[in-house]
């Protein structure tokens, strides 16, 4: 579904991704951790060219990902959930839901509403359509991120870590939504450094550091018995609380 | 008879009024085409400087600065004087319009630079992850939450725009000051300075203030519409 092939990526002299290779499958539950600074947000970045390799291919659904095809191909297969949730601050709630749908999958008002309306459900917020994103607490916002990026129904949905600028209480409401999703069929590349949901939601999990993949797994494999030091440091440390 | 209260000075220049009314309207005629022309190059130099490509950035660098450090009467001069001498007679209107169109140009693509680059990035890479190409986003999600702050100084820039028309006296214009210094010199006219000046500059008070204190206005609302959904927001964190 998404491959990408010997991927380096260097932000002037700073080598950020080495040598990268990494396959996710269809329908698969990816899960990136590692601690700040080693490249698992530039690699998930790197998966809908929001950041450009410095060398090596990525593939999407077979296809190489390029500067000249980017936008078409990103439009059709996959989606983001960010960190900051970027929602549209100048539209209400429901603009923010149906305006791709309606500018770039050609949907018209009355589908895309419905469309809107029903991811709004399943996040939990269909009363919020019509207020502005910014009177919406962290949590909230982030749902409707969700649902946003639900309303484009595309088979991949990428998460740059979501919970990392909540509040620790609204955390938990958007990990419940993430969980309710991960039965679905969707392809879900997570970057998060909530040990439990990985735990709970991941088919495999990727360790990095230092810009590169060191330790690839399951999640019982992982926690079970990590067998790179690295990964053993981190995981006391995460772990603890 | 140049007294400011000469009845026979006001007088004068009552009977004269329609030659400053003619100058008036040449003015505003030269800073409407100025300033839709001034608009066109100002936002396609904004959106070059903004586009993240280096040659287009460059283009608009190298632009503004030219413009911006030298002085708008040498352009003035040049281009009248440059166009006659290479037989390209456009009249004074049109050595107005594109003057002040290039100069104020520069002022507006600076304008429309920093209204754009006040943008969090994350709004630029949003719509990027949806599938926005460069127009879209900024047509969709960028240039509405920009407008706002691109409001304010633009308003400024009109303001300066239409005072600049007195630029035009340099090359023998026909716009409000020339006008209004050819009356004050002129041979039938001379002499009644004090109501010349004071009548010429109520005529442009009276077209610019209003648009300034639009400005002022529309810069005080905005700023209560800031704060009052930064307060909505966090009530609604308190409430959570």
């Amino acid at each position: 579904m998404i491959k990408l092939e010997h991927v380096d990526k260097y932000f002037g002299d700073l080598h950020v991704l080495k040598d990268i290779n990494l396959e996710v499958k269809e329908g698969e539950k990816l899960v990136i951790i590692g601690p700040s600074g080693s490249g698992k947000s530039t690699t998930v970045r790197c998966m809908n060219f929001l950041e450009t390799p410095s060398s090596g291919h990525v593939y999407i659904d077979g296809e190489e990902l390029t500067h000249h095809n980017k936008t078409k191909l990103v439009r059709r297969t996959t989606s983001m959930v960010f960190q900051q949730f970027n929602l549209y601050p100048h539209m209400t709630v429901l603009r923010n839901l149906t305006l791709a749908p309606m500018k770039l999958h050609h949907k018209s008002k009355k589908e895309a509403e419905e469309l809107a309306y029903h991811y709004l459900d399943v996040v939990g917020l269909r009363d919020k359509a019509h207020v502005y994103p910014t009177t919406l607490s962290g949590g909230q916002q982030q749902r409707i991120a969700i649902a946003r990026a639900l309303c484009a129904q595309t088979r991949i949905i990428l998460f740059d870590e979501p919970t990392s600028a909540l509040d620790p209480e609204t955390i938990q409401e958007v990990l419940d939504v993430m969980i309710k999703l991960a039965k679905e069929n969707i392809t879900m590349v997570v970057v998060t450094h909530e040990m439990g949901f990985a735990r709970q939601v991941a088919d495999r999990i990727v360790f990095m550091a230092d810009g590169e993949i060191l330790e690839e797994g399951t999640p019982d494999a992982f926690f079970e018995n990590p067998s790179n030091e690295r990964l053993k440091q981190f995981l006391g440390k995460i772990i603890r609380k | 008879m140049s007294g400011l209260f000469s009845a026979e000075a006001w007088n004068k220049v009552w009977l004269y009024r329609g030659t400053f009314l003619l100058g008036l309207e040449s003015t505003a005629l030269t800073a409407l085409f100025g300033l839709i022309l001034a608009l066109v190059i100002g936002i396609v130099l904004g959106l070059f400087a903004t586009s993240g490509k280096k040659p287009l950035a460059f283009v608009a660098r190298v632009y503004v600065e030219v413009i911006q450090n030298t002085p708008v009467l040498l352009q003035m001069c040049f281009l009248y004087y440059a166009l006659a001498f290479s037989d390209l007679s456009i009249g004074i209107i049109n050595t107005g319009i594109l003057t002040l169109g290039i100069y104020h140009g520069a002022y507006v693509a600076e304008v429309v630079r920093a209204g754009i680059e006040s943008i969090p990035r994350g709004q630029f890479e949003a719509a990027a992850s949806q599938g926005f190409g460069y127009l879209g986003r900024m047509y969709y999600i960028i240039l509405p939450q920009s407008i706002k702050i691109i409001l304010p100084p633009m308003v400024n820039q009109v303001v300066n725009l239409i005072k600049n028309t007195s630029c035009l006296y340099i090359v023998g214009g026909t716009d409000l000051i020339s006008v209004t210094y050819n009356f004050v010199t002129g041979e039938n006219t001379g002499g009644a300075y004090a109501p010349a000046y004071i009548l010429s500059g109520l005529l442009f008070f009276i077209v610019c203030c209003p648009l300034s204190s639009l400005a002022s206005m529309w810069e005080i609302s905005l700023k209560k519409r800031d704060v009052r959904s930064g307060q909505k927001a966090r009530s609604a964190e308190r409430m959570v």
